[in-house]
């Protein structure tokens, strides 16, 4: 190395040199540095919201090539692609370019799939995402901010798939829209100004593709898109929750830096998620457009359902009984607005306000950023249940048709089972919950206080028999354990507290020495390998306590 | 460093960096920077940010057979993720030139068959290969560490200190003596986004104007019409049968008109004598022949599953179910109004035709729908 006096250290390769160069004129090093530094805490749930951002980022450039074929207009034309079965056929160019896209764009077929299921993806991300958040309380203060986002974003998703699969005017997406025109028209006061706004009319007029493809393409995402950025500025600013441990605190965080681990990591997840989205986009066939033929609004096919995410939305629909409220004066407010705008608006609004409402009635106000166990909050917990149960109730029903179809049952048996079931199952939902949130709670107590139960029984000199239990640390006088609970996991088993040795490596044959692993096993503080190190063995070569479990050594 | 600068727009003085500037650079000498190990340096520089590094687990012994192992299956996953990429290019070029046409043809089993799964099996397997490769480099290869990261919470000095810049503008602005600026302020506010929204306007429809809601193409004298535009005699249809009619006036199947379509429905002679129209619309049929809206009164589906058995019209959207016995009215599910009768009779030529148009609105409910 050519060090001169005045610049020790100063970079003697190109790449070095290049590097310096461009930090004397950004001055990039010390962001850089940080950004590297920062570090993750590691738990496979942090994933799922990255799960979401990357399904996001392809619906990004699929949706993008997509564009390219895809005439959102509602001109009639005569089809005349390369599928015969609808040629000649009346449609609007929406339907003819999503055909054309599909049958006659080299792998167009293949984008169009790929985007429908990232959508597909994406929503359920955000969805198992938010039942995380939720159920380990990391939406407690500081993060209520996130979390609003958050839910504003899922409602959003929810936007941009209605709009979405609304795009190609097939049957199916047809019929949607004529429901979508329904829910409008059943606002009161406004519903048919808001009709007539949204839809420049009566149903269906010209323009409603052209709006919600602007929508689609570009409002709801670049929306979506700053959220995203704020979600994540937040995100960083806060740093991550993490879960109670070792060396946890709610003044640190204890992962791995950005830089390598966490990014390599990240990067490979992206990879792989495309690679999900690509072999379900390729492999499984979603909205074949072409069977359902092109919009006629006197014509449906059964089992008409919306993309899964909808599905609870057009379940509460089904359910929900015929009660129009009529006024004097010949008003009415149709039974139709209560299950779609009321139930779905109260249902994001009671979502996003949780945090405020859970710290009004807890009086918690503290910061937060150690996460829980579900079980730690029975009360949350069991809300949660409460509200998931409802959900799937409510999604169940969307397919009531179908699940009446296949296993030979009364459809109006299964409105009503829908109709008894959204009522009832909340509550029982709720009180399985609590319990077993609670019995799980007290198992960790037991465990901490009694030890493992080994499965070895033993016979007492009076004749008693007694499991024999491992305690987890030190014990007092009676043989209680005396470590108290922290919040983070109790090992239940034997084999996690080094009760077995680990497997030995090598698929074909061994790749390690056995003697090496034994001895890696001594050397770590804990497990059956390192106590028999020091056991004293008999003559016989046995151990002298004869195999049973021991104390553990402090 | 220290140059006298004598050019214009300069101060004259030394230009040299005053004691604020610096920070770590003031710590550390080049020369002790440079006298450092590069794990070192990366140490000093992850304590500069809050973090320790609490424990290294280093990654396989270099020539171990536990390396060899990890990076023979990195190394396999990365060229696999290679090879599908290129089949994923083999086929999609391919296709069409020296493989057989890509083109689907829903009878065909062949290559056209496969295009679409085999691109998405190709690019699936090469991206979740390279993703799964970087995923098994990261945890059998690279050092594990364990770091520490401290989380400040927010300064008090820099709230107070913020704070008081803001107060002190706010302050020296006059804006809470000088009513004169900040009530012409709100007002312009309110004048200025007003405006701003105005636009919007350009999508107001009024929707009382010209009933749209309220009316459909049907009229006195107009013809039910099928499908395929024919006409319709009384004696067209068997006894139990439904068929959707359209009115005979252009694009009356289309989704121009999308409120015209109607059920044309005979009764067989046990549901004639059931039959109970709603008061006031006794003579609506013609014969054993009744018509009703296909429109929902729901949410607008076409209702279109007859059971003739039970004389009950499914809509499939939401399973409201309509007795068309009783004047279409609802038996189950979410709908709340029975379904408009159309007023139908017969023309001089004996055809069917419409007596006037649905004497109520079709379709959803809405606010104002029972003035209409």
């Amino acid at each position: 190395m050519a060090r001169t006096a005045t610049a020790p250290g100063a970079p003697t390769t190109k790449l070095g040199k290049t590097a310096y160069e461009l930090d004397d004129r950004l001055i990039l090093s010390p962001w850089l540095r940080r950004t590297m530094n920062k570090v993750y805490p590691d738990h496979w749930s942090f994933l799922l919201g990255e799960i979401a951002l990357y399904s996001f980022l392809i619906l990004l450039l699929s949706g993008t090539y997509l564009t390219f074929f895809f005439d959102a207009s509602m001109r009639e034309v005569v089809y005349g692609g390369s599928y015969a079965p609808l040629r000649g056929v009346e449609m609007s160019a929406a339907y003819d370019s999503a055909l054309t896209l599909s049958f006659d764009v080299r792998g167009g077929l293949f984008m169009r799939q790929l985007h429908h299921w990232a959508a597909l993806l994406f929503v359920a991300a955000i969805v198992v995402h938010l039942l995380r958040i939720f159920f380990t309380g990391a939406f407690r203060r500081p993060r209520e901010t996130n979390w609003i986002i958050g839910v504003v974003m899922m409602v959003l998703a929810l936007l941009m798939g209605v709009t979405g699969y609304s795009l190609p005017d097939d049957l199916l997406s047809g019929t949607g829209l004529r429901i979508i025109s329904a829910i409008l028209l059943s606002v009161p006061v406004i519903g048919t100004w808001a009709h007539f706004a949204v839809f420049n009319g009566d149903y269906v007029g010209e323009q409603i593709i052209g709006r919600f493809y602007i929508a689609h393409v570009l409002l709801i995402p670049a929306i979506l898109l700053a959220l995203i950025g704020l979600h994540l500025l937040i995100l960083v600013k806060q740093k991550h929750t993490q879960f109670p441990g070792a060396g946890r605190t709610e003044h640190n965080v204890v992962g791995t830096r950005l830089f390598p681990t966490f990014a390599a990591k990240a990067t490979g997840l992206i990879f792989v998620v495309f690679g999900i989205c690509a072999l379900l986009g390729g492999l499984v066939q979603i909205n074949p457009i072409w069977l359902w033929g092109p919009y006629n609004p006197a014509q449906v096919s059964a089992a008409s359902q919306p993309d899964w995410y909808i599905g609870f939305l057009d379940g509460s629909t089904r359910l929900f009984p015929p009660w129009d409220i009529n006024f004097p004066g010949d008003y009415t407010i149709p039974a139709l607005f209560w299950p779609t705008v009321v139930v779905a608006g109260a249902m994001f609004t009671v979502l996003g306000l949780y945090p405020m409402i859970e710290r009004k009635l807890t009086g918690d106000t503290a910061k937060h950023h150690l996460l829980q166990r579900p079980r730690d909050v029975p009360v949350r917990t069991a809300l949660g249940a409460m509200g998931l149960t409802f959900y799937l109730m409510l999604m169940l029903s969307g397919g009531n048709d179908v699940i009446a179809d296949k296993f030979d049952i009364s459809l109006n048996a299964m409105t009503w089972v829908g109709r008894i079931g959204v009522i009832i199952l909340p509550p029982i939902a709720y009180a399985v919950t609590y319990r077993i949130c609670l019995g799980l709670q007290m198992h960790d107590r037991e465990v901490l206080e009694h030890g493992i139960e080994t499965g070895v029984i033993r016979r007492l000199p009076t004749g008693e028999f007694i499991e024999v239990h491992q305690p987890l640390g030190p014990v007092d006088a009676h043989g209680h354990g005396q470590l108290s609970y922290g919040g983070a996991p109790v090992p239940k088993r034997m084999n996690q507290v080094g009760g077995a040795r680990r497997a030995i490596r090598g698929f074909f044959r061994p790749i390690e020495e056995p003697v090496d692993v034994e001895l890696e096993q001594q050397r770590e503080s804990r497990g059956v390998a390192a106590a028999e190190s020091e056991r004293e063995l008999t003559p016989s070569g046995r151990p002298a306590d004869g195999g049973r479990p021991q104390e553990p050594r402090h | 460093m220290s140059v006298r600068e004598t050019r214009p727009g300069s101060t004259g003085g030394a230009d040299v960096p005053d004691p604020l500037y610096g920070g770590p650079d003031d710590d550390y000498t080049p020369e002790q920077l440079a006298a450092m190990r590069r794990d070192e340096l990366d140490r000093l520089g992850a304590r500069y940010d809050g973090v320790e590094i609490v424990h290294v687990e280093p990654g396989p012994e270099p020539g171990s057979s536990l390396e060899k192992r990890a990076v023979r299956q990195v190394g396999l996953a990365f060229t696999l993720a290679g090879v599908f990429a290129f089949l994923f290019v083999v086929v999609y070029v391919g296709s069409g030139w020296f493989l057989p046409d890509w083109h689907w043809l829903i009878t065909e089993k062949g290559w056209s068959a496969l295009f679409t799964p085999l691109l998405g099996l190709f690019m699936g397997l090469s991206l979740g290969l390279l993703g799964i490769g970087l995923v098994l480099f990261t945890k059998k290869l690279l050092p594990h560490e364990t770091a520490v990261q401290d989380k400040h919470d927010g300064s008090h000095f820099d709230r107070v200190t913020a704070g008081a810049q803001l107060v002190e503008t706010f302050h020296n602005s006059g804006l809470a003596r000088r009513k004169v600026i900040t009530r012409s302020l709100l007002f312009l506010g309110g004048g200025v986004g007003l405006m701003l929204i105005m636009p919007l306007g350009g999508l107001i429809k009024n929707p009382n104007k010209g009933n749209p809601l309220g009316t459909t193409p049907w009229a006195d004298g107009v013809r039910l019409v099928r499908n395929d535009g024919t006409p319709i005699r009384p004696g067209d249809q068997e006894p139990g049968s439904l068929e959707t009619v359209f009115p005979a006036v252009p694009a009356g199947n289309s989704v121009h008109h999308a409120d015209a379509a109607t059920m044309l429905i005979r009764l067989r002679p046990e549901q004639l004598a059931a039959d109970r129209p709603r008061t006031g619309q006794e003579d609506f049929g013609y014969g054993d022949y009744v018509a009703y809206s296909k429109i929902c009164t729901h949410a607008g589906c076409p209702v279109s599953l007859y059971e003739q058995e039970t004389s009950r019209i499914l809509c499939p959207c939401h399973q409201s179910q309509f007795d068309v016995t009783q004047g279409a009215k609802p038996v189950f599910g979410p709908a709340t109004r029975a379904l408009p009768q159309l007023p139908i009779g017969v023309d001089d030529e004996g055809f069917f035709v419409a007596r006037s148009d649905y004497i109520e609105a079709v379709g959803p409910t809405y606010w104002n729908r029972e003035r209409i």
